[in-house]
């Protein structure tokens, strides 16, 4: 945590610069109905997916789209029904997001889904612990998803279990860090003007 | 009187500085050497009838390293591709010359991070800037033909060697940007 | 057979003899090598070569002049754009999506705006002016990238005078481009909210003789390639890859359309109003490189048409605003041409300036703040030159993002270059990559 500009503590804050406290919001589940498509696709789950309840920790309906947090240890399940029975062809890949301060659940890999038989798109979420940062590999199940897992691993080090060769893709091999996680500085170099330097962004006052 | 007087018309007498800088300035190949949005700039000036590079001698884009003068790293150079740059850097056979192409190949540009080498002359010499994000291809064309002058200046041998020492001593002596006094410019 | 050569000493390993071929001679090696009864190189094309896209690597197997294994290698233009976003507020954003895929930049821009829009919950309140606008610069960019793929693409395929049509073709766009932004690439001229400024004087005009002038120019284009038995040649049955492995692979765009599927976001999944125009989704059913150029150039017919219904809606929209109401989140921005060119009007300095402090103010903690952004997480999709771009953006309600990944189409469908390459013969991975269309800033962002 870090204090605001000029070293105010709390909402000090006036130039949305000044150190933000910042916390990601974690909605709360979404109750039924959901609206527009989402309630069949929730139905179509339970009925093809026994485990349901068990496996979808929660759905969020937010913004006009729908995410199923998923246990980790029943992704492939899901997955595997999801294309198979709910029609959902294609993943979009997968892109993590980091909040360090929801302990025990810091990283979550998303995976966006698309039908093209039913022209639908849902969500999937999973969460795992910074220190246990395993999820299963998804490749197995939408080959596509190959490169995208490699991409989070580089950019998050979230290691995808399964998958046929997790190695760094944009970053050179030998890259130390995981460079998009929120604990990674942003680098850079400070920059020289006539009579005066400017320190890299990640270290101004403001960027803190 | 002098030489000029006595040898038969149809002779014209220059140095071989001048004539080898003549000669060097008006064939200049450059290396293909695209990375990113400028790249595309760069490809208009070669290939877009109304730039058309072709008339100040430079339309031959090599392919090969070995065969280019002229390196235009257009683009912003990654931390995984700096290596590669300076390998065909080496392999380009003198004399050669790079054109820092954009913001991003001369400073970095706007991304001040931990992928982007800040500025190509980090890992290679440069001889000429060009700002711009992208330089529109007439500024191409013109770093072009600014660095087809300095070509056409150079000196030869000793003269070099002596011009070399110069600068490199005046950059020495330089007062460093941070400490410099007043308005920018 | 000799029994140690000291330019090529070769040893036995798990998957047979292995040279190290360092010079010397050429007989004694060939003969070593025939000895084998494989014959496999691995060939490294790239990063920096004259038929790649950009920085792309190739590494390839080869059995003779046949693939037998490729695999791509990117990242080596890696800008870390999506981690820089972070540290700067929203509307800045647009400054660097615009520069991600440098071929689409206002398609970035606006799957960046849209996805912003839909957090704000103001997708409605868009003008309908600033909408059309989009559309039409969409479709301009569209063109103006497929030109370029449909030239580099042939002038990988070895035929030059396609790059020059091409590029000539682009240069018009890039013109009116250049009239309506001020730049010819990367312009962050899509904001969120709608758009950076309204047309300048004669620009519908500009662009309606352009589009006449295109039309024209590309029947000549067209006519350079098809029936060009040499690029038929090099195009047809190349690169296969059915609809299952588009879909399996994710891929999108084009390439899945040259499989005869329709699917195009633009009408299954319509934003910024495209279910008001009409055009038709152009499919090929060849699954080859030849279906997927064939599609780009029918694709440029298709946008010029929406570009001409969009000139017509803004004539009939003239005056109408080109910027969301709110002006809590519309960039307090009044431009106007000056002396020394063009920037904010005087009249609307003087105004906060000297009238009224709050404004003064607002202005301030808007430009150097940004707006808050409600909490939350979308996925917007729209259809680029390339196929499906999707914005993935996180808010945590403040005035920067929390994080932004871009879905780029370029990234995902280069995966299939192994899919479509291997078996095949060494020159034809080049026309199959050609025919991705990928861009390397959209690859490694
Ligand atoms: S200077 Fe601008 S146009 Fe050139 S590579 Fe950098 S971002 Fe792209």
């Amino acid at each position: 945590m870090t204090d605001g500009m000029f070293g105010a503590k709390g909402t000090g804050d006036t130039s949305g610069y000044g150190g933000l406290v910042r916390k990601a919001s974690t909605a709360g589940s979404s109750e039924r109905p959901y609206g527009s498509y989402f309630d069949d696709v929730a139905d179509d789950l339970e009925r093809a997916y026994p485990e349901f309840s068990d496996a979808i920790e929660r759905v969020v309906v937010d913004r006009g789209e729908i995410t199923l947090h998923v246990k980790r240890e029943k992704l492939v399940e899901v997955a595997l029904i999801l294309r198979d029975s709910l029609k959902f062809e294609m993943c979009m890949g997968v892109n993590g997001v980091h909040y360090p301060d929801q302990t025990g659940r810091e990283l979550h890999a998303v995976y966006p889904l698309l039908s093209m038989t039913k022209n639908q798109r849902i969500r999937l979420e999973v969460s795992v612990a910074d220190g246990d940062a395993h999820i299963p590999s998804l490749v197995e199940v939408w080959a596509g998803n190959n490169w995208h897992e490699r991409e989070t691993f580089d950019m998050f080090g979230i290691i995808f279990d399964g998958h046929p060769g997790l190695t760094r893709i944009l970053m050179p091999d030998d890259w130390e860090g995981h460079p998009q996680r929120k604990d990674y500085a942003l680098g850079g170099i400070a920059v020289e003007y006539k009579g005066a330097t400017t320190p890299p962004p990640s270290e101004r006052r403001s960027y803190k | 009187m002098g030489l000029e007087e006595k040898i038969p018309s149809g002779f014209l007498l220059t140095t071989v500085e001048k004539l080898a800088g003549y000669m060097r300035k008006n064939s200049l190949w450059p290396a293909t050497f695209g990375l990113a949005c400028c790249a595309i700039e760069m490809m208009a000036v070669g290939s877009a009838a109304k730039y058309d590079i072709a008339r100040f001698g430079s339309e031959v884009f090599r392919a090969s390293p070995r065969q280019a003068d002229l390196m235009i790293v257009a683009g912003r150079v990654s931390n995984k591709m700096a290596p590669v740059l300076r390998q065909i850097y080496d392999q380009m056979s003198a004399p050669k010359w790079v054109l820092a192409m954009g913001a991003c190949a001369s400073s970095g540009g706007m991304f001040n991070n931990y992928a982007i080498v800040q500025g190509v002359d980090h890992i290679v010499p440069v001889d000429i800037y060009l700002p711009g994000c992208p330089p529109r291809p007439e500024m191409l064309l013109d770093a072009i033909i600014k660095l087809q002058e300095q070509i056409n200046d150079t000196k030869l041998g000793a003269n070099r060697a002596q011009i070399i020492k110069e600068v490199e001593l005046a950059a020495m002596n330089a007062k460093p940007t941070h400490e410099m006094k007043g308005l920018l410019a | 057979m000799t029994t140690f050569d000291p330019y090529a000493p070769s040893r036995d390993t798990t998957e047979g003899k292995v040279f190290s071929v360092t010079g010397g001679d050429w007989d004694a090696l060939v003969q070593d090598i025939g000895a084998t009864k494989e014959e496999r190189v691995v060939v490294n094309m790239g990063p920096q070569h004259p038929s790649t896209h950009g920085v792309l690597r190739l590494v390839l197997e080869l059995e003779g002049e046949t693939i037998t294994e490729a695999r791509a290698g990117i990242g080596y233009l890696h800008t870390g754009i999506e981690k820089n976003m972070e540290y700067r507020n929203w509307t800045q954003g647009t400054t660097f999506v615009t520069r991600m895929d440098y071929l689409g930049p206002l398609h970035n821009e606006t799957a960046y705006c849209l996805a912003i829009e839909k957090l704000l919950g103001i997708t409605d309140d868009v003008p309908e002016r600033a909408s059309v606008i989009r559309v039409m610069m969409m479709e301009l960019n569209r063109i103006s990238s497929h030109m370029v793929a449909l030239g580099t693409g042939a002038l990988e395929l070895g035929a030059i005078s396609p790059m020059f049509f091409a590029f000539r073709e682009r240069e018009t766009v890039l013109e009116i481009f250049e009239m309506i932004t001020g730049l010819r690439m990367n312009m962050a001229y899509i904001r969120p909210g709608g758009v950076q400024q309204d047309l300048p004087e004669g620009a519908l005009t500009k662009i309606r003789d352009g589009v006449k002038l295109m039309r024209k120019n590309f029947k000549e284009n067209a006519t350079l390639l098809i029936g060009n038995s040499i690029w038929m040649k090099r195009t047809q049955g190349i690169g296969y890859l059915d609809l299952a492995g588009c879909t399996t692979l994710g891929i999108t765009g084009p390439v899945l359309r040259s499989t005869g599927m329709p699917w195009d976001l633009r009408k299954v999944q319509p934003y910024c109003g495209y279910e008001n125009y009409n055009f038709d989704v152009v499919t090929a059913d060849t699954c080859d490189v030849y279906g997927r150029f064939l599609i780009r150039m029918n694709e440029l017919e298709q946008s010029l048409r929406i570009i001409e219904q969009c000139v017509d809606k803004l004539e009939k929209l003239k005056g109408a605003p080109v910027m969301v109401a709110d002006k809590k989140i519309a960039w307090p921005a009044q431009l106007a041409m000056g002396g020394d060119g063009l920037g904010n009007s005087l009249d609307h300095i003087r105004q906060i300036m000297g009238t009224s402090m709050e404004s003064l103010i607002h202005h301030f903690k808007l430009v150097t703040e940004g707006f808050h952004v409600p909490a939350g997480q979308v996925y917007v999709a729209i259809e680029s030159p390339r196929g499906e771009l999707g914005a993935s953006v996180v808010s945590d309600g403040g005035t920067r993002p929390y994080r932004v990944h871009f879905r780029e189409p370029s990234f995902n469908n280069l995966q299939a270059t192994a899919a479509m390459s291997e078996g095949g013969m060494v020159a034809d991975i080049i026309g199959a990559v050609a025919s991705i269309d990928p861009v390397m800033g959209g690859v490694d962002r």
